[in-house]
């Protein structure tokens, strides 16, 4: 069994291959290539504009790349290729081994909608039909996110950010994916909040053993949350390396000043 | 009495072709939406456009049309719409469901069981069970493609986590076929296993949102519920005040402005057949009480 284990975890969970994309004259995404292991948290940084989100959006499935493939280890151990994937496999893929936390929870839950309503939405897309069970998995969510279980019931339009965001964040893990997409998970939040999402993220990661690629302008999210570090500019993936190496000893002139730009301590 | 100026039962005979088109492309695929041409008639939105649209394509002079408005032969819009066919169609009228060939409804399924080669035709306001849900028509039409519907569940969830059952009293949610989740239109979840495995053919139209959609006869409808929390008709615990069945679906009449009512079917025609047929109910009106005084001295 444990020799098992060591084979999955040998062999990549997500391959990019020489991913482009371009948007009639500009180029958004020049050529990145990478691959993802099972477990390992890869952030991606940048400036605005640096390709980020559309790499992001590409390695999700929900943008065609104009050339390069991304392929997935699927939960059969069988490698395919997201492009070969029928739109209902894709969508199937989406809600149950992977997740996808949204800058905007807006985006990521339903407003309108009880918060027991927005976890258990992809339990029940997977075809739970019994009420009970339902609520107690979403009860025991919300409680490992830290939202008292008392506010179940309460519309997330009445929660704050910092809670919204951890709302988020249960409705994707739901389903027990094996890899999460992060857009600025913590971006719009106050500096304290900032801080218990980030700690709640990173026991949830450690713990879940989930591998995450997270896309962040924010250095000390990367520095906090991930094993890897790319540096884009400009659609190119510039220097890449594991985070403490790349934040403490940066090697391109763009990291440098990147690196530099945060404030000391 | 036919007015000349229309063609049979009012439409032109293209349109009538282009909606027995979108019908037949119903029948074939139960529970699915199919969109058509909808036209102005002469009536609001809201007042059975659909309904009427699809009645008259699929009238002929044989027919005879009976309709009725939350169960009543005799309410304004049952009456207009009874009289504008009568108009433009010359057929025949009937408030007897057994007698009638094609049924006009709204919110309602007859109290008498439907047999073959009836046909129901509903009025449909909203015909996407996923509406409220999900605000984005492309959205939706992507679900019920891929038979996404946890989200109709979602809805459930949220009646039970709010009143504790599912509230959810008319416009159930219904699978139709085993495929397509449907809208049975706006009739109380009482009528919902009456649609299941159907000797008539059940037509629904929404004029307003342009969709045609179809149980075929003998098709099964399953209405969506949880394990712990299943399907349950809602009746008042009550007989009809008027003829005292004691299985049919009930309508509230406030009777005075201290508190009193009373309950009677809402099925305005299996009520009276049923009074003529002897039975009463405790406020019946005076000739049923002699008769059954007569009988009892007799």
């Amino acid at each position: 069994m444990a020799d098992q284990n060591l084979v999955e975890n040998d062999e990549p969970l997500l391959v990019a291959k020489s991913l482009s994309k371009s948007f009639g004259r500009i180029k958004a995404c020049r050529d990145v290539s990478f691959s993802l292991y099972p477990g390992e948290v890869l952030a991606i940084v940048g400036e605005s504009g640096s390709g980020k989100s559309t790499l992001l959006q590409m390695l999700s499935g929900q943008l065609a790349p104009s050339a390069g493939h991304v392929s997935y280890r699927m939960r059969d151990g069988i490698t395919r290729d997201l492009a070969t994937l029928g739109e209902a496999e894709r969508r199937f893929l989406f809600r149950t081994d992977w997740g996808f936390v949204h800058q905007d929870p807006a985006q990521g839950l339903r407003m309108a909608v009880s918060a027991g309503a927005n976890v258990g939405e992809r339990l029940m897309a997977v075809g739970w039909n019994h009420y009970g069970r339902i609520r107690d998995t979403a009860s025991d969510w919300l409680t490992r996110v830290e939202i008292d279980t008392a506010r179940i019931d309460d519309a997330p339009r009445t929660y704050s950010g910092g809670m919204r965001q951890r709302l988020q964040i249960a409705r994707n893990l739901v389903t027990e994916p094996r890899l999460v997409f992060m857009d600025e998970p913590t971006g719009g939040l106050d500096v304290s909040v900032q801080a218990r999402l980030l700690d709640l993220l990173r026991s949830l990661v450690a713990e879940l053993n989930l591998a995450v690629i997270i896309v962040t302008h924010d250095l000390a999210v990367a520095r906090l949350l991930s094993h890897r570090v790319m540096v884009m500019k400009g659609g190119r993936v510039i220097e890449t390396g594991l985070t403490d190496q790349v934040l403490d000893d940066p090697r391109e002139p763009y990291t440098q000043l990147l690196v530099s730009s945060i404030l000391p301590p | 009495m036919n007015a000349p100026a229309y063609n049979f039962a009012y439409l032109d005979e293209q349109t009538k072709r282009m909606i027995r088109r979108a019908i037949l492309k119903a029948i074939a695929i139960p529970g699915y939406q199919v969109p058509f041409a909808s036209r102005e008639m002469p009536m609001p939105y809201g007042w059975g456009t659909g309904g009427v649209q699809v009645t008259a394509a699929i009238l002929g002079p044989q027919d005879v049309l009976k309709v009725i408005d939350q169960g009543s032969d005799d309410t304004t819009n049952a009456i207009s719409i009874r009289k504008f066919f009568a108009k433009t169609a010359g057929v025949a009228t009937t408030t007897a469901t057994d007698e009638a060939t094609v049924i006009q409804t709204r919110h309602r399924i007859p109290e008498t069981a439907l047999r073959a080669n009836q046909v129901l035709v509903y009025q449909v306001p909203i015909p996407e069970p996923l509406r409220f849900l999900e605000p984005r028509e492309t959205e939706t039409r992507r679900m019920h493609a891929l038979a996404e519907y946890g989200l109709m569940h979602v809805k459930l969830y949220e009646d039970i986590a709010r009143f504790g059952h599912i509230a959810t009293a008319y416009a159930y949610p219904v699978k139709v076929n085993a495929r397509y989740v449907m809208d049975p239109s706006p009739t109380p979840k009482f009528d919902n296993p009456k649609m299941d495995n159907c000797p008539a053919l059940q037509l629904f139209g929404a004029g307003r949102e342009k969709r045609i959609y179809a149980i075929p006869p003998y098709t099964q409808v399953v209405s969506l519920d949880f394990e712990d929390h299943p399907f349950e008709p809602y009746r008042f615990n009550a007989p009809c005040a008027l003829c005292g069945a004691e299985n049919s679906y009930l309508d509230e009449i406030v009777t005075d402005d201290k508190g009193g009512r009373m309950f009677v079917c809402s099925d305005t025609d299996y009520c009276e057949g049923r009074q003529a047929a002897g039975h009463h109910g405790s406020l019946s009106a005076a000739p049923y009480k002699e008769k059954a005084q007569e009988a009892s001295n007799g």
